[in-house]
């Protein structure tokens, strides 16, 4: 039986929006465009340089003829560059999934929507090292002419944003309206604001921090340890093989405990058991919390290279704001010259509201133009992909009002 | 200061006491409308502290800059002196800790400008003498149980407060029957609403 609790908190079915729907961008299909060869490769954080660079991504509503409108949505660890809408090529890309719902942050990009298409040009494009059509470890090696595994360089949050600035730079954009992400996807937005200040009107930075915890680094260290003892890791050298799917499916289920909050659990599954009554005296999958990491999990690796997310979780692990002002945030925190709007969630714990909180004083400090927001939710980390309403009201609020 | 186009007593004034392009913290400010006016008009650096979300979405609407904060909790992280200005109106008796709110006022800003209802206006003890029950007037509108007012104090009660804690009254203003009268100890008793701008002495 289920808790009463349960019913009446539960969230209303995901409302989705067909493509045909007035609030949907449509059909969609990515772009793909090389942005470094070997005459102009990338130089990375590494002291390497790459090329050549593929980069996938995607856009929505029309640039105006001012080249002013146009924002910038940074993906989170596992996204993509199809941030809203329905993919028209799914299986041509090899990405059946894409078929079953839309964009990862589709109640938040499309018209009238917070951000909304009908005034703004959305672009976002898939980071280096991903493995959703930008170049990454699975990637061709110009060197060796084989797909690259961990041959690939390590690359960083910073190399991101300094490739978004080509592309970005590629499609004739001189200033961002903003630049806007969740998660990893904030760091990013935080990373426009730090490396290109005269580039970016606003940036939104959304249940983040200007680097990752303590305890968030300890989780990814095991997930990548889940991933690199598989058997069938073969040094990244996989590709031709089986996959290392269990490894990758634990680090995977890791994640998701750190994406919910203990009461969102609660809410989710409480203790209750699959079977509905008792124990099954077994040792397999007997609750519901199991049978739900167990089907992220399997999910999962049907969607997402093992190598990809060895290099983010490290780009994660790596990223500080703080680099910009030689270890000192407040240093760092005066190169800005961009509005802020910083939202954090009362029950995340991996991004969490304090480390917000120490991120909007040290730019308050600095008399930077920043607004704080920290939402009550329950649903822990995931909250920046579920409290669409509250976040609308903020992010819509923040890119419309003007003081001056 | 401009007599004739008072509307509201504190918000009207501190509006004429910062000086064109101060910074301002303003603690405690509601939907950011003061700051809209200082920042447009003055160009003043502002930023505003709420404790509810909904006056800090609607502050970062108008595009002012603010910090969804707990006052009672403190301003550790912004250091003394940050502020030419701190604000505290009509916020100081909604405060669980008003001592340590007049602290952190005086450490971050040159000054402070602090505003309130006066529990100790004629009206209001009259009101709490004849009905028997807790006064309600223009200045205090609310029931005793839906009131945000949770520490009401008197002109004279915050009098005493600088002068035990050495805080210097650069000035003090009084609301008296919609008129604004210069602060005398004499004539607090005729104010509705007070208010003073202090600095540490």
């Amino acid at each position: 039986m289920s808790d009463p609790i349960n019913i009446l908190v539960k969230k209303k079915p995901k409302q989705l929006d067909w493509p045909e729907s007035p609030r949907s961008v449509g059909w969609t299909v990515p772009h793909s465009i090389k942005l470094a060869d070997e005459k102009n490769p990338l130089p990375l954080d590494c002291g390497k340089t790459i090329a050549p660079v593929e980069v996938e991504y995607e856009v929505y509503g029309e640039l105006n003829e001012a080249r002013d409108n146009a924002i910038l949505i940074l993906h989170a660890l596992s996204g993509d560059a199809h941030v809203a809408g329905w993919s028209a090529n799914a299986d041509e890309l090899g990405r059946p999934w894409l078929k079953k719902r839309p964009g990862w942050w589709d109640e938040m990009v499309g018209p009238g929507k917070a951000f909304d298409t009908k005034k703004f040009f959305i672009i976002c494009s898939n980071i280096l090292g991903g493995c959703y059509g930008t170049t990454g470890p699975g990637s061709i090696n110009p060197e060796t002419g084989r797909l690259y595994g961990l041959r690939f360089p390590v690359v960083t949050v910073g190399d991101w944003v300094r490739l978004q600035e080509r592309l970005i730079s590629h499609l004739g954009i001189k200033r961002l309206r903003s630049v806007a992400g969740g998660s990893l996807g904030g760091q990013q937005a935080l990373e426009w604001a730090l490396a290109y200040p005269d580039r970016v009107d606003s940036a939104i930075i959304i249940a983040s921090a200007a680097r990752l915890s303590d305890q968030g680094l300890a989780f990814n260290a095991v997930a990548r340890h889940a991933i690199t003892t598989d058997p069938h890791f073969q040094n990244g050298d996989y590709y031709n093989n089986t996959t290392p799917n269990r490894g990758l499916a634990v680090a995977r289920m890791l994640g998701h405990i750190t994406y919910l909050s203990e009461f969102s659990m609660h809410l989710k599954f409480g203790r209750r058991y699959c079977n509905g009554n008792g124990p099954g005296f077994h040792l397999g999958v007997d609750f519901e919390v199991e049978s739900y990491l167990q089907h992220q999990g399997e999910a999962f690796v049907e969607r997402f290279d093992a190598n990809s997310y060895l290099y983010i979780t490290r780009a994660m692990d790596y990223y500080d704001a703080a680099r910009w002002g030689e270890g000192d945030l407040d240093q760092a925190c005066r190169r800005i010259d961009s509005r802020l709007l910083l939202v954090s969630f009362s029950s995340d714990w991996l991004y969490t509201p304090e480390q917000m909180k120490e991120l909007a004083l040290a730019l308050g400090r600095n008399k930077k133009p920043v607004s704080y927001a920290n939402i009550q939710s329950s649903y822990g980390h995931d909250a920046f992909l579920l409290e669409i309403d509250k976040l609308t009201h903020l992010v819509r609020g923040f890119l419309e009002g003007r003081v001056n | 200061m401009a007599g004739d186009k008072i509307r509201r007593f504190d918000h009207d004034i501190i509006y004429e006491l910062i000086p064109e392009g101060a910074s301002v913290l303003d603690l405690g400010c509601g939907d950011g409308e003061l700051l809209t006016k200082l920042i447009r008009n003055k160009k003043v650096q502002g930023l505003g502290i709420e404790k509810d979300i909904n006056q800090v979405a609607a502050t970062i609407s108008r595009g002012v800059p603010v910090l969804h904060l707990d006052l009672d909790e403190g301003l550790a992280g912004l250091p003394d002196n940050l502020f030419d200005f701190v604000i505290l109106e009509k916020t100081l008796q909604a405060v669980n800790k008003p001592l340590f709110v007049l602290e952190e006022m005086l450490r971050i800003g040159g000054a402070g400008i602090v505003s309130f209802p006066n529990f100790g206006c004629r009206h209001v003890i009259d009101s709490l003498v004849t009905t028997g029950r807790m006064p309600i007037t223009p200045a205090l509108p609310y029931q005793w149980y839906d009131t945000p007012n949770i520490h009401l104090f008197t002109a004279m009660d915050f009098i005493d407060w600088t002068r035990k804690n050495h805080v210097k009254i650069e000035r003090g203003l009084l609301w008296v029957d919609e008129t604004i009268i210069p602060f005398d100890e004499g004539n607090t008793a005729l104010a509705s609403e007070v208010l003073f701008v202090v600095s540490r002495a």
